[in-house]
This record gives C-alpha cells, structure tokens and sequence, in this order.
C-alpha cells in the first residue's frame, strides 16, 4: 500500500456528479482524481473527488459556480 | 434491399457511430460502479452523452437526462411516475400505444380520467380543442411531435403555450422527431421530452431517455443497484440516479453520444431538407396513380419523411410484402401500433403502407419505389 497523506475528500449524491466534477477540475486546472468513497464517510460504495487539501475553498468554488451538488466535505489520511 | 422503413429503425448507421459502440464494447466497464480505469471510461462516456443530449435538446442540465432503452421506456416512467388518482390528461388521436398503453394502464389502475384531441381523416388537429379540454383537475398535456403514421407534425411550441397558460405539465413523446427536427425544450415549454436513440438519431436500439425540465417530480418505475448509497432501503432522490437502476447501456450510450455529433456535424437542417426532398420526389411520383390514396397533410413544410398509402382495396400486408418479395423494399404495413389514428383516417380493416425516408437513402432508391407502386397499382 502506498504511504498515507492528508487529503481532501468531496461525495456527492451520484455519480454524475462526480463525473462532471471531474470535467470541471480538468477544465479550470484543478488536480484530483475519482476514487472510492472511503470507509470512514460510509460503507456503501460510489465515487469521491480526492484532491489536496489546501485546494478546499478552490474546489468548493467552483462546485458551486457549476451548480455541482457535494453531499460531503472531509479531510482524511489516505 | 432498398430500405424504406426509417420510421422503424434507420438500420443503416453512420460509419463512425458502429465505430463507437464497438470501441465501447472493446473498452468500457460498468459506468459508476468503481474507479478503476475501464469502470472510470464508462462513466465518462455516459457523462459525456449526458451533456450532448442535454445540449442538443435545450435540457438544462446534464444531470436532468435519464437514459433508458427506448421511448417506450421513457413514456412509462414520465407517466407512470407522475399521475396520480382522479388526474386528468389529455392526449390525442395521433398517439402511438407507447403513449395510449401507460396511460390506459393508469385510468385502469389510479383512475385518471382521458381526454383525445380529436383527428380529423387528414391526420390533422385543432390546437383550441387542448384549451376546450382543459379541466380543474387536469395534470398534463402528453402528446406526440409527430405522428409514425402520418408524418404530420405537431406544433410542440404551441402546445406548450396553451399547458403553461393553464399551469399544466407538457410531456412530449419526440421518437419520430428527434434527430430529424430541432426540439428546444426550454423554449417549447416542455416539461418531459421521451426519445428514443434507434430512428433519425441514427444511434443503436436500446437507448433513448427522458429530458427533465426543473421542478418536475417523477417517481422511479423501477429501483434496485445505482452504484451509490448501497446501504439505505430506497433508491436515491436525486436525478438521474433516482430513475435509473441497474447497469446502463454505456455501449450503446457512446454510441449515442457519437450520433448526435454526426448529426450536429451535418446539421439538422440538412439532413431535414435531405429526408424531405426525398420524401417529396415519392409522393410527387405516386399521389397522382389511379388506385393509390395517400393519407395525411402535404400542405405543411414542417414533416417528417413519412408518405402513407394504399393501393385499391388491397390489405397493406399484401403490398409490403409484393414489395419486399417482388421488388427488395422495405416498407411497414398495418396499424403501426397507432389504433387511433387508424381509426382516425379510417384505415382500421385495410391498414395501410408506410414509406418512411431516413438520411441515407437515395433519389435513385425512391424512383424504384415510384415504379414498384406503379407496377402494383396497374396489376390489381
């Protein structure tokens, strides 16, 4: 397993949502990718936006300007 | 063969549309279930047809398409997730079953009173009939854009008008239009646009979808696996996923998604000239043959490429079949699922013979066609 590091996590409710979160960060320049929500935010399964930290207010930004639903923001080892 | 059945299915398809559900079938996994890379294509690939369906058909958001597997689909999830007991809809005479069935199954099931916008024997309709309808219980307006027998065309614009003027939802069932006449559901009022992806969109059958419009609240027709929220009881609120269970079709939904583009690429416009010149070179050839009766309105510019008729008394069977056996044409006979525009243009016992024109026939194929209905129409 790779080494752990603090990150950023954003869920939405589905997954059209976190595609075009995906289109918008490659869009507007902002690193990231798509990977399984963790285990901490829930057990189910679907797909979460993991990306820096310090690009919080950046990336909920720009969500919100794209009128892109985020069902949750967290800050995780992972 | 010379294919003249378009209103059908086109079953011939773009080159670069094969190209792209072969490439999916080759390369993507299940769209939202996972994030490894051929599950992460899939989805991107559905997104992407996401935001081209919604461009192309003036949706407000990617997010308000849902795919489905055809029209029919589409129809009985926007009425079956809509109406409610003692609702009123009205609806007309040009439908298809695909719009007659569910809603029969809903004035059998929730008691939702009907009422028909009534056609006259030329396949036409007075759009004050819909205001003359209009009751304090009435939820909907769902009709056609076009008729599949007829190819008479329904002023959508107007339609929309006349629901908004009475706060009244406008469902529109787009299967012989879309791909072959712009829609703009924004600036026609339209609440739910039904399509299908086989006809004039020139997309594999097996998708289709509905367009939402804001503030419109339709109940899943069916739940089960969405990728998301595996753990909760009911299937999630939000759209798409609320109406959308099960794996999607992502490789037929590329495909969609690469049709549109062809279709933009070429514009709509040209290929609604194309399909009319053609459909206009048929009916110029055979509307004057002893025997032949054509059915529907060749007065208007606005059609799709459809040219209905029969020759004598002869069962429209029999013709589709002289022609399919006699001369290689393939052409639809019968009701074509539409009792009451039969009924309408009093063709229930006969039927009748649809020529239907799609993009890639030619004007050679169609003076085949003139000549084949001459032949017959001098023989019986």
């Amino acid at each position: 397993m790779r080494d752990k590091t603090l990150k950023l996590v954003l869920t939405f409710y589905t997954t059209t949502a976190a595609m075009a979160m995906e289109r918008l960060c490659a869009d507007v320049h902002l690193p990231g990718r798509l990977i399984p929500v963790p285990r901490e935010i829930t057990a189910g399964c679907g797909m979460a936006w993991c990306a820096a930290p310090q690009d919080r207010q950046n990336l909920l930004n720009a969500a919100k300007s794209a009128g892109i639903q985020i069902s949750g923001v967290y800050e995780l080892m992972l | 063969m010379i294919y003249l059945d378009n209103a059908a299915t086109t079953m011939q398809k773009p080159d670069a549309v094969i190209d792209a559900a072969v490439l999916a079938m080759r390369s993507l996994a299940n769209p939202g279930r996972g994030t490894n890379e051929s599950a992460l294509s899939a989805a991107r690939a559905v997104y992407d047809a996401r935001v081209r369906t919604a461009a192309f058909f003036g949706c407000t958001s990617a997010e308000r398409v849902v795919f489905t597997c055809n029209s029919t689909e589409a129809l009985n999830i926007a009425i079956q997730g809509i109406f409610k007991k003692d609702d009123h809809v009205i609806t007309t005479d040009l439908e298809h079953n695909s719009v007659l069935r569910p809603l029969y199954l809903m004035e059998e099931q929730r008691g939702v009173s009907l009422s028909f916008v009534r056609s006259d024997a030329n396949g036409n309709i007075s759009y004050e009939d819909f205001d003359a309808l209009m009751q304090p219980n009435t939820r909907a307006i769902v009709c056609t854009h076009a008729s599949n027998v007829t190819g008479n065309v329904l002023d959508i614009c107007k339609i929309g008008d006349i629901a908004k003027r009475h706060g009244v939802l406008f469902i529109v069932d787009a299967s012989q239009s879309a791909g072959c006449l712009p829609i703009d559901m924004e600036a026609c009022g339209i609440d739910v646009l039904c399509f299908t992806g086989h006809k004039s969109m020139m997309a594999p059958q097996g998708t289709g979808g509905l367009c939402i419009g804001e503030g419109v609240d339709i109940q899943p027709l069916k739940v089960g696996g969405t990728g998301v929220f595996s753990y909760s009881k009911n299937q999630p609120e939000q759209y798409p996923t609320r109406l959308e269970a099960g794996t999607l079709n992502s490789h037929g939904i590329a495909a969609l998604a690469c049709a549109i583009d062809y279709i933009e690429r070429i514009g709509i416009t040209a290929i609604h000239e194309k399909e009319m010149a053609l459909m206009r070179t048929f009916y110029d050839g055979i509307a004057n043959i002893e025997g032949v009766t054509v059915y529907g309105d060749f007065s208007t510019a606005i059609r799709t490429p459809i040219v209905t008729l029969n020759v004598r008394d002869l069962d429209s069977g029999a013709v589709s079949d002289e022609l399919s056996v006699t001369y290689g044409i393939a052409t639809r006979p019968g009701a074509h699922c539409a009792p009451r525009m039969h009924e309408a243009l009093g063709t229930v016992s006969q039927g009748a013979v649809r020529f239907s024109f799609g993009w890639f026939n030619t004007q050679d194929e169609v003076v085949e066609a003139i000549k084949a209905i001459k032949e017959i129409a001098l023989k019986s």
